[in-house]
């Protein structure tokens, strides 16, 4: 086994993530989904800290970490102040900005 | 010609223009303020102008060199062109100022009892001032832009007193077809300024004059028509003459005025005034003499046909500046006897205008001849008036028409070759139609049985108006005589047109005058059989020879303008606007449509379904991915 | 320097990657977004356990203590705030979404995949040493103090105004004074209501041990107030009886009320 194996799955994560934004109408699980995105990202940040030998990597997946809580706090609250107006977490309901 | 400006009261002279020009102003301005003494205000403008002029005639006559130019100042400054705003003042345009003033002074007064009971009367006498302004700056003026101003101020003022009933129709239409034709004449005019401009970087009559003489022979000649284009369509000569008898549905002072007595003369008095011009273009003059003669009969052989009266005198004006074309375009020969003739016809066909209006107003205001007859009674004043203007213009010895028409005659036989041969029998043959139409007229609408309609009682009109037409007919009686024998206007005229043209006499004056009036009372003689013996039927026959028929219809000169230039105009107009619609907005709104009709179909594509964005987000990662793996495979 | 992994660790990824994977499938297919949740931190705790595998202990450790610790739980509360009980339904109300997302998704995986196996066929291991063990901290310590200061410091600033945005965001505006004090409450509500005082609590450890026991009044009738809203009354006699009754004997008797529960009579109703 090599370290492309971690890659792969980093990349089926990412995908699995990425479907999961289209698919899913509720605004909480397509947060979910790009968490899951940004998680698979940190891996493969780590995995090529790993082959590089350097820490750098690792550090961006820290900086990543950091930036994702302060979205998710950004983003949990766009979601409650649109659920208090719409009584609604349909991502398909917040769809008046159209043609 | 050197320039000596003016002193004393002759510096004063730009007042006759700014006289009536304030009185219009005022009127316009005023609005119903001025309603019960706007008329005397008119008058009085005009009236002052008159005496002004005569003070400037005086002064003037006393000069040496009876010429001077008043300088007020720049009108356009741009690049290469100066032109100055000045009067130029000598015995021809002080001679037109005279008969402006003069003329419109009484029709002026005239017009107070005419216009007594229309509700408009004050715009009336806004635009009759108006007029008298633009037709002042038009003689007074020192340069052909000066001239242009006055020209295009006089085709407004017509426009707007012909079209001073607008609410009829007739008016409205009648007013378009005067202005339209007008701007084709205008048209010329304007491109001979701009020739002179090109040519000569000067517009000012001494400027041109002076260097006309350097000037190409094309260029010259080319000058001469556009100038003779410009004064046909302002005189209403033949090709543009279709607009004249249609003005008469102005109110009738204004036909006697404007389309009689001064501004269809502006015409000669441009051809006049351009003398130096003609003299270096024999072609230009033949022309004119070709347009004068051309006139004079259609002019005569139209008149003898319509049952309007003012149609009549519409037609006779026509003919009759006919012969002052034909004068002027005789040359040096003619110029006087031309301007002589202006003078005589302006007196005499503005009494007969007026005579004309007091006899529509005792009728109704109706003009059908065949409904007038026996009038002499019930208007002993206007019949005598009348009577004396109609001799004058028929040429009726010692009568002024005899004198002035004469004189044309004599020139134009003076020529001495063929041409005047044939220009001298068509004055003659005019003569004797004049002499003719104007029986009629006197036989139709004097004399004979009463076919006056129901409920008409004619009655004589008030002081107000028959006293200019008195002053009128005293004119016509001896303006003639004045202007050829007593006084003569060629001497006066001597600074603008030189020494007097002693020529050779071909056929003897007295030969001539023999001549034309026998000619003369043969048309009178034939107006007698034709109409005097029978009964006038009240309805015109309708089965009458193709004679007849074609000088009804003006010798069909509105059916060829209509065939000839509307009726392809309105097909180039359509195609146009076809062309327009179709084309070049069909190109535009077909643009604009594809673009909208794009852009909103690419606008369903804004479902604001966030997770569709994400779906082409996606699908441009793939693409971007794709991409790079081909890129490094490759 | 080697290419080839461990024993130890292949079999770790041979277990945990299809928990990972699992974890992100039921994330993305189960119908109540707390599942949802749920299956997500499953992934991520198999991720944290992947980080430390490779050679980052310390991100391992903040993976499962920041993501599946704070902000997972986050995800739970605000779940919890929007109600729960909204599980999605079923049918896709985007036309071919689904179809599009499947097709696009296994082209981005193929793609993706097949690159990074292109890629980094070869892939060599340097390995952190030490850095990547016991100095792990200290060496993300030297780094982000030093070369990545900059952007250390700008993401602080990032996390403070998201913390005060998300405050400001969330906070239900009132127009000043429109707060009514302890003076007006109590006066607004000895106005209005009929009963100033607190509701009767419920009959609680009265005769049964449940919400749904009415309160008994003086005269031993229940009253309907002491009910919670929502809470259907339930007869008496059908409620578990409290446990250890046959010690304690009946309430009834225990309480010497006058009229005894209906078991009590025996009559066997």
């Amino acid at each position: 086994m090599t370290l492309n194996y971690y890659l792969v799955l980093a990349a089926l994560l990412f995908t699995i993530g990425a479907v999961g934004v289209l698919v899913r109408r509720n605004a909480i699980v397509v947060f979910m989904c790009i968490e899951l995105m940004l998680n698979a990202v940190n891996l493969t940040l780590i995995t090529f800290a790993r082959s590089t030998g350097t820490v750098d990597g690792q550090i961006i997946a820290l900086f990543v970490m950091v930036v994702a809580a302060a979205e998710v706090v950004i983003g949990l609250a766009i979601i409650m102040s649109i659920y208090r107006t719409r009584r609604s977490a349909s991502v398909d309901d917040a769809n008046l900005l159209k043609y | 010609m050197e320039t000596m400006s003016a002193e004393g009261l002759l510096s004063w002279s730009w007042l006759l223009v700014a006289l009536p020009l304030a009185g219009a102003a005022v009127l316009l301005l005023g609005g119903r303020r001025t309603d019960r003494w706007g008329h005397l205000l008119g008058t009085a403008t005009v009236a002052a102008a008159f005496v002004l002029a005569v003070l400037c005639t005086v002064q003037l006559a006393g000069l040496d060199e009876r010429r001077a130019d008043v300088d007020l100042f720049t009108f356009i400054s741009s690049g290469d062109l100066d032109v100055r705003a000045g009067l130029l003042l000598d015995p021809l345009s002080l001679t037109f100022a005279l008969l402006i003033t003069g003329v419109g002074s009484l029709i002026h007064v005239y017009s107070i009892g005419y216009m007594a009971h229309d509700a408009g009367r004050r715009r009336f006498f806004a635009y009759l001032n108006l007029f008298v302004a633009a037709m002042l700056l038009l003689v007074l003026g020192n340069s052909f832009v000066a001239l242009y101003v006055g020209w295009e101020g006089v085709g407004l003022a017509s426009y707007l007193l012909i079209a001073f009933w607008y609410t009829r129709p007739a008016a409205a239409t009648a007013a378009k077809k005067a202005f339209i034709m007008n701007r084709v004449g205008d048209v010329g005019l304007a491109l001979a300024i701009f020739v002179m401009f090109a040519q000569l970087g000067t517009t000012s009559y001494a400027g041109v004059f002076a260097a006309v003489g350097t000037l190409a022979g094309g260029t010259v000649t080319a000058l001469g028509l556009l100038l003779l284009l410009g004064a046909c369509g302002k005189s209403g000569q033949f090709p543009l003459h279709a607009w004249l008898p249609d003005a008469m549905e102005g109110p009738t002072p204004v036909s006697a005025l404007i389309h009689a007595a001064t501004m269809v003369t502006a015409g000669v008095y441009l051809i006049a005034r351009s003398a130096p011009i003609y003299d270096e273009t024999p072609t230009a003059r033949a022309v004119v003499l070709a347009v004068g003669a051309v006139t004079l009969l259609i002019g005569a052989i139209a008149g003898c046909a319509f049952d309007d009266i003012k149609k009549v005198l519409a037609y006779s004006t026509v003919s009759q500046i006919g012969y002052m074309f034909l004068a002027v375009g005789l040359g040096p020969a003619g110029y006087v006897a031309g301007l002589a003739h202006l003078l005589a016809h302006g007196f005499f066909k503005a009494g007969l205008f007026l005579g004309a209006g007091s006899v529509m107003h005792a009728m109704d205001d109706s003009v059908d001849m065949r409904r007038f007859g026996g009038l002499w009674r019930r208007l002993p004043v206007t019949f005598v008036t009348f009577g004396l203007g109609y001799l004058a213009l028929i040429g009726f010895p010692f009568l002024s028409g005899y004198f002035t028409k004469d004189a044309i005659i004599e020139a134009a036989l003076d020529r001495d070759d063929a041409w005047g041969w044939v220009l001298g029998g068509v004055a003659v043959l005019g003569a004797g139609l004049t002499a003719f139409y104007m029986t009629r007229l006197m036989l139709m609408t004097f004399f004979g049985r009463p076919r006056w309609e129901d409920g008409v009682h004619p009655h004589e009109s008030p002081s107000v108006m028959t006293v200019p037409m008195v002053v009128l007919a005293v004119g016509s009686v001896g303006a003639g005589f004045l202007l050829v024998r007593a006084f003569p206007l060629a001497d006066w005229l001597e600074p603008v047109f030189g020494e007097e043209h002693e020529a050779e006499h071909v056929v003897a004056p007295l030969t001539v005058g023999l001549v034309v009036t026998g000619v003369m009372l043969l048309g009178v003689l034939a107006a007698w059989l034709f109409v005097g013996r029978r009964e006038v039927p009240v309805l015109a026959p309708v089965r009458v020879s193709p004679v007849t028929r074609a000088a009804r219809n003006a010798l069909y000169a509105d059916t060829v303008n209509e065939s000839l230039l509307m009726r392809p105009g309105q097909w180039l107009t359509r195609a146009l606007v076809w062309l327009d619609n179709r084309g070049v907005d069909g190109a535009v709104n077909g643009l604009a449509a594809t673009l909208g009709g794009s852009s909103s179909r690419l606008g369903r594509a804004q479902t604001g379904f966030v997770r569709t964005y994400a779906l082409g987000m996606l699908g441009g990662a793939v693409l971007v991915a794709g991409a790079l793996l081909a890129v490094t495979a490759g | 320097m080697t290419e080839t992994l461990s024993g130890g660790e292949t079999v770790v990824f041979w277990v945990l990657g299809p928990i990972a994977l699992a974890g992100a499938l039921g994330m993305v297919f189960s119908r109540n977004a707390v599942h949802s949740a749920l299956w997500l931190v499953n992934t991520m705790l198999a991720l944290g356990v992947f980080y430390v595998v490779q050679s980052a202990p310390f991100l391992g450790a903040a993976q499962i203590i920041v993501y599946t610790g704070a902000i997972m739980i986050l995800f739970l509360f605000v779940l919890m705030l929007v109600g729960r009980d909204s599980s999605d339904s079923v049918v896709e109300t985007l036309r071919g979404q689904r179809v599009a997302a499947a097709v696009l998704g296994l082209g981005f995986a193929a793609l993706v995949g097949a690159g990074i196996a292109r890629a980094t066929q070869d892939l060599v291991v340097s390995g952190l040493g030490d850095d990547g063990g016991n100095a792990n901290v200290t060496a993300i310590a030297e780094l982000l103090y030093t070369r990545y200061l900059l952007a250390f410091e700008a993401t602080g600033a990032l996390l403070i105004v998201a913390a005060v945005g998300a405050l400001v965001y969330t906070q239900i505006e009132r127009a000043p004074g429109s707060r009514r004090g302890q003076k007006e409450l109590a006066r607004a509500r000895f106005l209005t209501t009929d009963r100033p005082q607190t509701l009767p609590g419920p009959g609680v450890y009265a005769r049964a041990n449940s919400v749904a026991a009415p309160a008994l009044l003086p005269d031993g009738t229940t009253t309907e107030e002491s009910f919670a809203t929502g809470i259907e009354p339930q007869e008496v006699d059908q409620m578990p009886r409290p446990t250890g009754r046959e010690q304690l004997g009946s309430p009834d008797g225990a309480l010497g009320t006058l009229d005894p529960a209906p078991s009590d009579r025996g009559d066997g109703r």
